[in-house]
C-alpha cells in the first residue's frame, strides 16, 4: 500500500515539476538583442562605462587641474599636464589645465577618480561600446581643445 | 483525402510501362533508399533546432538567433562544421570495432525509421509482425553503443557503455509490455493494420484507462531507451565527460548524434502510430461537420503534429527532471514500471472482454 502511496505522489511531484518548467516556457524572454537594438537608451545611471569631462555651451569645464585624481587613480590611467598661465583679474601666475590624458586600456573602472574630485570636473556615462583596432586609440584627451576654466558664481 | 499512396502508385506504374520489374524494383529500391536518407537528415536537423530552442525557452534565453531569420540555419551551420572536422586517431583503440560501431547505431535507426507509418503508401517496410520488427532492430543500437564503449580504451565510454546497457535491456521489457497491450486491443501486428483501425477512434480513447497508462510507460520507457532526460546516466557529463562517445570526433560523432535525435523522433513516432492514430485524423463519433472539416488537413500533416507534441512532451520532461541515479534507474524499472504494465495487460484483457466489443 505504501509502495502505490508513494508512486502516486511521485506522479504529483513530477507534474508540479512540469508546471512550474511550463511557467518559464511561456514567460517573455528579457535576453536584449545587442547589435539590432543599438539605439536602445539602457537605464542604468550609474554604470560605469566612459569617463567624460563636462563642457557647458562656452567650451568651459570645471577642472582646476589640482591633480588629485591622478594622485588617487591606482592605475596611473590619469595624467594631469598643467601649465602657468597669467590671471588677467590679479596679475598673478595661476596653474590652469592643459591637457587631461586619460587611457581607458588600463582603467579598472574604480570610481576612485570622480569620488574624489572636489569640484565634480569629471563624471562617469554609461557609453559601453570602447572597441578599436589599435591601442594608441584607447588613449583620449577628455578636455576640449581650447578650453577654459570654468568662473565660479559668486 | 490525399494520400501518398497516388504519387507512388503513380511512379511505380512509370516505372513499370517503361522498364522490364527487376530494373523498376531496383530503381524503386535505389530512389527509397536516397528518400530515407534525405528525410533522416533533414528531420534531425529540424530536431536539433527544436531542442535547442525549446531547451532555451525552458531555460529563459531565446537560443540560436543569428544564423538566418530565428537562426533556422544553425544546425545546418553545425552539419557543416561536424562534416568538416578531422577524424582524430587514438592510441590503442580497437580500430576495426571503433568505426563499426557508429555505424551500428545509425544502422539500427535507419532500419527502425523505415518501418515508420507516415501515410498510406509512404511505409516502407510494411511486416505482418510489424511491431516485433521494430522492438527488435531498435534494440541493435545498444550492441553498437557497448562496443562504441569497449572498443574506446577508455574507462569513461566503458563505464557508459555498460550503463547504458543495463538501462536499455531492462527499459525495453516494460516497452515491449506497453506496445503488447496495444496489439492485444488491436489483434494484429501490422502497423498499416493498426492505422487503418483507429479510422473512428484512436487507440488511446478506444483502449479507455488501460490504454492510457500504457501510452504513459511507453512515453516513459521510450524515452529512457533514447538515453536523454532524466536517463541519461550512459552519457552524464559531470561524471563520465561524454559517455561511450567521449573519444568519436568529426562524422563518427556525428553519426551517434544523428542516431540519439532521430532515436527521440522514432520513439514518438511509434507512439503516434500505436496509440494516437498515425496518420488518422481525429474523429469524434456523431460530429459529421467537424470530421469532413478535420479530412481536409492532409493525413502526413496530422502524422507530423501528434509525433512533434510527442517529442515536445520528451523535451519538455528532459529539461524538468534532474538524473536519476543508477540504481534509482532500475529500481523504477524493476519495481514500478514493469509490475504497472504487468497488470495492465490483465486490465486490457478484462477491458477487451467485458467493454470493447
Amino acid at each position: 500500500m505504501n509502495h502505490i502511496k508513494s508512486i502516486i505522489l511521485g506522479i504529483w511531484h513530477l507534474m508540479q515539476g512540469m508546471y512550474i518548467t511550463m511557467l518559464n516556457f511561456i514567460r517573455p524572454k528579457v535576453t536584449e538583442q545587442y547589435p539590432e537594438n543599438r539605439g536602445k537608451v539602457f537605464p542604468h545611471e550609474r554604470m560605469r562605462g566612459q569617463l567624460i569631462m563636462p563642457h557647458n555651451e562656452a567650451n568651459e569645464h570645471k577642472c582646476t587641474a589640482c591633480g588629485i585624481c591622478q594622485m588617487n587613480c591606482p592605475n596611473g590611467t590619469i595624467e594631469v599636464l598643467s601649465k602657468k598661465e597669467v590671471d588677467e583679474a590679479t596679475g598673478k601666475e595661476k596653474k590652469v589645465l592643459d591637457r587631461y590624458l586619460y587611457d581607458i586600456g588600463s582603467c579598472i573602472f574604480c570610481s576612485i577618480c570622480t569620488t574624489s574630485c572636489p569640484q565634480d570636473a569629471i563624471e562617469w556615462t554609461t557609453n559601453f561600446e570602447h572597441a578599436v583596432f589599435t591601442r594608441r586609440k584607447l588613449q583620449e584627451q577628455l578636455n576640449r581643445e581650447g578650453s577654459k576654466l570654468m568662473k565660479k558664481e559668486k | 483525402m490525399f494520400h501518398f499512396s497516388v504519387v507512388t502508385n503513380w511512379i511505380d506504374e512509370l516505372l513499370r510501362t517503361y522498364l522490364p520489374d527487376g530494373w523498376a524494383l531496383f530503381i524503386e529500391f535505389v530512389l527509397i533508399g536516397i528518400a530515407i536518407l534525405t528525410v533522416y537528415a533533414v528531420l534531425a536537423l529540424i530536431l536539433i533546432y527544436v531542442e535547442r530552442k525549446v531547451c532555451a525557452f525552458f531555460q529563459c534565453r531565446l537560443g540560436p538567433t543569428r544564423v538566418g531569420p530565428f537562426g533556422v540555419f544553425q544546425s545546418v551551420a553545425d552539419m557543416i562544421k561536424i562534416l568538416l572536422k578531422e577524424l582524430i586517431k587514438i592510441n590503442k583503440v580497437d580500430p576495426r570495432l571503433f568505426r563499426l560501431a557508429a555505424y551500428l547505431v545509425i544502422i539500427a535507426s535507419i532500419c527502425t525509421f523505415g518501418a515508420i507509418p507516415f501515410d498510406k503508401g509512404l511505409h516502407v517496410v510494411d511486416f505482418n509482425v510489424g511491431v516485433f520488427y521494430l522492438l527488435a532492430i531498435s534494440s541493435l543500437g545498444v550492441v553498437g553503443i557497448l562496443l562504441a564503449g569497449w572498443s574506446s580504451n577508455n574507462k569513461y565510454t566503458m563505464i557508459g557503455a555498460m550503463r547504458s546497457g543495463a538501462q536499455l535491456i531492462s527499459y525495453e521489457l516494460s516497452c515491449g509490455l506497453a506496445l503488447m497491450t496495444i496489439v492485444m486491443l488491436s489483434g494484429t501486428m501490422q502497423l498499416s493494420t493498426i492505422v487503418e483501425q483507429q479510422t473512428t477512434a484512436w487507440n488511446i480513447f478506444r483502449g479507455g484507462i488501460p490504454a492510457i497508462i500504457a501510452f504513459v510507460i511507453y512515453l516513459i520507457a521510450g524515452h529512457a531507451e533514447t538515453n536523454r532526460g532524466p536517463f541519461d546516466l550512459p552519457e552524464a557529463e559531470s561524471e563520465l565527460t561524454a559517455g561511450y562517445h567521449t573519444e568519436y570526433s568529426g562524422i563518427q560523432f556525428g553519426f551517434f548524434y544523428l542516431a540519439e535525435y532521430l532515436n527521440m523522433f522514432i520513439i514518438a513516432a511509434i507512439a503516434t502510430t500505436l496509440f494516437l492514430g498515425g496518420w488518422m485524423p481525429l474523429h469524434i463519433p456523431g460530429w459529421d461537420g467537424f470530421n469532413g472539416v478535420m479530412d481536409y488537413i492532409p493525413p502526413v500533416l496530422w502524422f507530423f503534429a501528434k509525433t512533434f507534441a510527442c517529442v515536445f512532451l520528451a523535451l519538455w520532461v528532459r529539461w524538468t527532471m534532474p538524473r536519476l541515479r543508477i540504481d534509482q534507474l532500475l529500481k523504477l524499472e524493476w519495481k514500478v514500471l514493469m509490475p504497472i504494465s504487468l497488470i495492465n495487460i490483465i486490465l486490457m484483457a478484462l477491458w477487451i472482454i467485458y467493454i470493447d466489443l
